[in-house]
């Protein structure tokens, strides 16, 4: 099965009768709505001409002094001029890559990593190298070995990509113990640390972890999110980096957009100005980490011979599937029964991860995930018999669809 | 015509089609409000009996692929509340859409066949895997194609060279549906030829040969690039009236309407065989039909107003 393939199942997802643990959708539901509208209604009456009309390409200062706020809460200290607005994270992501990466540069990442991340390391023609994650998060022993062994090998690294907090896909966080020796290996090897954090402040524990370029300015580019934690409609991230890449971003995102959105950015200050957004964020804690309960109870009930991560925070759980069965070749089998996962191959730039697949529980309600997890149950069931019938998975070809590190590099 | 015909296209339902039928019903839709229908697309869903109620359509087009769409059970439903619609009636349409059905119903009209055999998933568990598919290679040979006995667009279908292949195509085959349909590979110029009605008559469009690297599969359908398309086929004309006459013959045997498509190989002693026949052929930008339509001359408001018309009822038209 191939990648459109798979795309042209998802297009079912989004019908009713179809229980989706497949997308990473925050529960807007959750937000005040008729507070929003009346503060976007008053953005435009009052600041409508500057609203609506082009900005600057570094963001909207007055946001970029709120965004510090934001970032103080995970300990990190730094001035507006540090701060570079994107549409979205994902555009940080698409203008750090553009900047760092010629073809066949090698970016190291999490086994598995965020999916959006690799698409856009491929469409720059990045080799993306796995160092395997366990339920502490990134592996220092593995990180410093995979680094030894690509200098020798003559490669080029350039950027280690990693989700410290509540992990997409894998739900899992980067122990504090970890953090300053994956800061001191990379800076060892001469490699800058990309920290995507768009889900640090929804954990489900007390306080926020204190994010990796707390302590190291140089070393890390930041990238942080109003997408979870408030509305993925407005596009608006941002990326912290040292001056020097600073200025590069700038330009490169003027060139690409010439300003992130006036409008957007207005709104999302009005918003972080005049509403409780901690308390928001807090209501949202409680949410998410309901649904992540209904997630886990459900699993441990219909799905015994699975196992997952249990997340501390985040949208979603990493399943593994019992031996023998593939998460791809499923899908259409899930569709049938009306429940929808992604699978785990998504987060691997080198067609792995057939045994795992990603649930989320950010947007439907326990009542839905449960039922979810009952379907998934009965579909992972059938195709368990159908695979011992017949000693073996589908046959997947999609391997050429990603570019592959090579089995010597891992 | 006193007025321009009020069309309801029916795109998307609850498939593993879903998506093509949507780029489908799209097309279709742009197309016909070229030519000067009112068009409104509608999904499968439970807002659809009152729409219809409402907006009283002069005719239905479904443009589902997969499931519902092509089993006859929504032009069942079509028939219950008298609406008109294009294309094939219920009964027709089951036969259709169950392609072992299909060619058993082809093949008492004198129609070549690849020699099949139709196996449910529970047969392989109570005979035992091994058992049955060393059978099927005896019998059949290779090489083969495995496919979902009923479902479109290519999904579960694997073209098996060796008999070790043959586990892990009816893997991918079971996932799609319980009934697997297992046939002798013919080699040939693959071919697909659409039949249409319109004020004119029943003809077939040229046919389009499709040439792939690899298996010709979802990939390779939707995807432009991975396929050459040749429209019309590159045929001696000889060969060209007799599928032209195959698919019109399949279309009848089955009794079919309006709109179909077979697909077809040419093999190198001339002789045609027929794979499987669809009731709601794909509309897409890279389709078999849009692409035979230009192929044929038409354009394709020209030629979807003209089905339209050929389908409403006497009295509207």
């Amino acid at each position: 099965m191939r990648a459109s393939e798979v795309r042209a199942l998802f297009a079912v997802v989004n019908r009713p009768e179809v229980v989706s643990l497949a997308g990473g959708m925050p529960y807007l539901e959750g937000l005040p709505m008729e507070t929003i509208a009346a503060s976007m209604e008053r953005l435009i009456a009052t600041h409508g001409t500057t609203a609506l009309q082009y900005g600057s390409g570094q963001g909207h200062e007055g946001l970029r002094e709120q965004i510090l706020e934001v970032m103080r809460l995970e300990g990190i200290d730094a001035h507006p001029d540090d701060v570079v607005v994107t549409t979205g994270s994902q555009q940080a992501l698409d203008l750090v890559t553009r900047i760092f990466i010629d073809p066949g540069d090698v970016i190291v990442a999490e086994a598995p990593s965020y999916v959006g991340a690799l698409g856009v390391f491929r469409s720059y023609q990045a080799d993306v190298v796995h160092v395997p994650l366990d339920e502490h998060g990134l592996v220092p022993e593995a990180l410093d070995e995979t680094l030894t062994a690509l200098a020798a090998a003559g490669r080029r690294v350039k950027l280690l990509y990693t989700i410290p907090n509540f992990h997409n896909p894998a739900g899992v966080t980067l122990s504090l113990e970890r953090r300053p020796r994956v800061l001191e290996i990379a800076r060892r090897h001469g490699v800058l640390v990309v920290e995507d954090n768009p889900y640090g402040l929804l954990g489900f524990g007390s306080e926020p972890l204190e994010a990796m370029r707390a302590t190291d300015e140089d070393g890390v580019l930041y990238l942080g999110s109003f997408s979870k934690t408030f509305a993925p409609g407005f596009r608006v991230g941002w990326v912290v980096a040292p001056h020097a890449v600073r200025e590069k971003l700038v330009l490169a995102s003027e060139s690409a957009i010439l300003c992130p959105s006036n409008a957007s950015q207005m709104a999302i200050s009005s918003y972080l100005e005049t509403s409780d957004w901690k308390a928001q964020i807090k209501a949202f804690q409680v949410l998410y980490r309901e649904r992540r309960d209904a997630m886990v109870g459900a699993l441990a009930e219909h799905m015994p011979d699975a196992s997952w991560t249990v997340p501390d925070g985040g949208f979603y759980t990493w399943v593994k599937l019992p031996e023998g069965l593939d998460s791809k070749s499923m899908l259409p089998r899930a569709v049938t029964g009306r429940v929808a996962y992604v699978p785990g191959t998504a987060f691997f730039a080198d067609g792995t991860g057939g045994d795992h697949m990603r649930l989320s529980y950010c947007f439907p309600t326990p009542d839905r995930i449960r039922e979810g997890v009952r379907r998934l149950a009965s579909v992972v069931n059938a195709e368990r018999e159908l695979v011992e019938i017949f000693g073996t998975t589908a046959h997947l070809d999609d391997v050429t669809d990603t570019d592959n590190p090579g089995p010597d590099l891992v | 015509m006193t007025h321009s015909p009020r069309v309801l296209v029916l795109a998307g339902g609850l498939s593993h089609e879903r998506d093509v039928s949507l780029r489908s019903g799209r097309r279709v839709a742009e197309a016909l409000r070229s030519a000067n229908v009112e068009v409104t697309v509608h999904d499968v869903d439970a807002d659809l009996i009152p729409a219809l109620a409402q907006t009283r359509p002069d005719v239905v087009w479904p443009i589902l692929h997969g499931a519902s769409g092509e089993d006859g059970s929504i032009r069942d439903v079509l028939d219950l509340l008298d609406v008109p619609y294009v294309g094939t009636g219920p009964r027709a349409s089951r036969i259709a859409w169950s392609k072992p059905v299909a060619k058993s119903v082809v093949a008492r009209a004198g129609i070549d066949t690849p020699e099949y055999v139709t196996l449910p998933q529970s047969l392989f568990r109570e005979l035992g895997a091994q058992a049955v598919m060393s059978a099927v290679v005896d019998k059949l040979g290779l090489p083969l194609v495995v496919k979902p006995s009923r479902g479109g667009s290519a999904l579960g279908v694997s073209l098996v060279r060796t008999a070790a292949e043959l586990p892990q195509a009816m893997v991918s085959c079971f996932a799609y549906g319980d009934v697997a349909l297992i046939e002798r590979a013919v080699e040939g110029v693959e071919l697909a030829v659409s039949v249409v009605e319109t004020v004119d008559g029943l003809s077939a469009l040229p046919a389009v040969e499709i040439v792939t690297e690899g298996p010709y599969d979802y990939d390779a359908r939707y995807n432009p690039g991975r396929t050459e398309y040749f429209s019309p086929a590159r045929l001696p004309s000889s060969h060209a009236e007799a599928v032209a006459a195959t698919a019109v013959a399949a279309h009848e045997a089955l009794g079919l309407r309006h709109v179909s498509r077979t697909d077809l190989i040419l093999q190198a002693d001339g002789t045609i065989q027929f794979l499987e026949v669809n009731v709601a052929p794909g509309m897409t930008e890279t389709s078999l039909l849009p692409q035979a339509a230009l192929a044929g001359g038409w354009s394709l408001p020209t030629l979807y107003r003209s089905v339209v018309d050929n389908a409403l009822p006497v009295a509207s038209a």
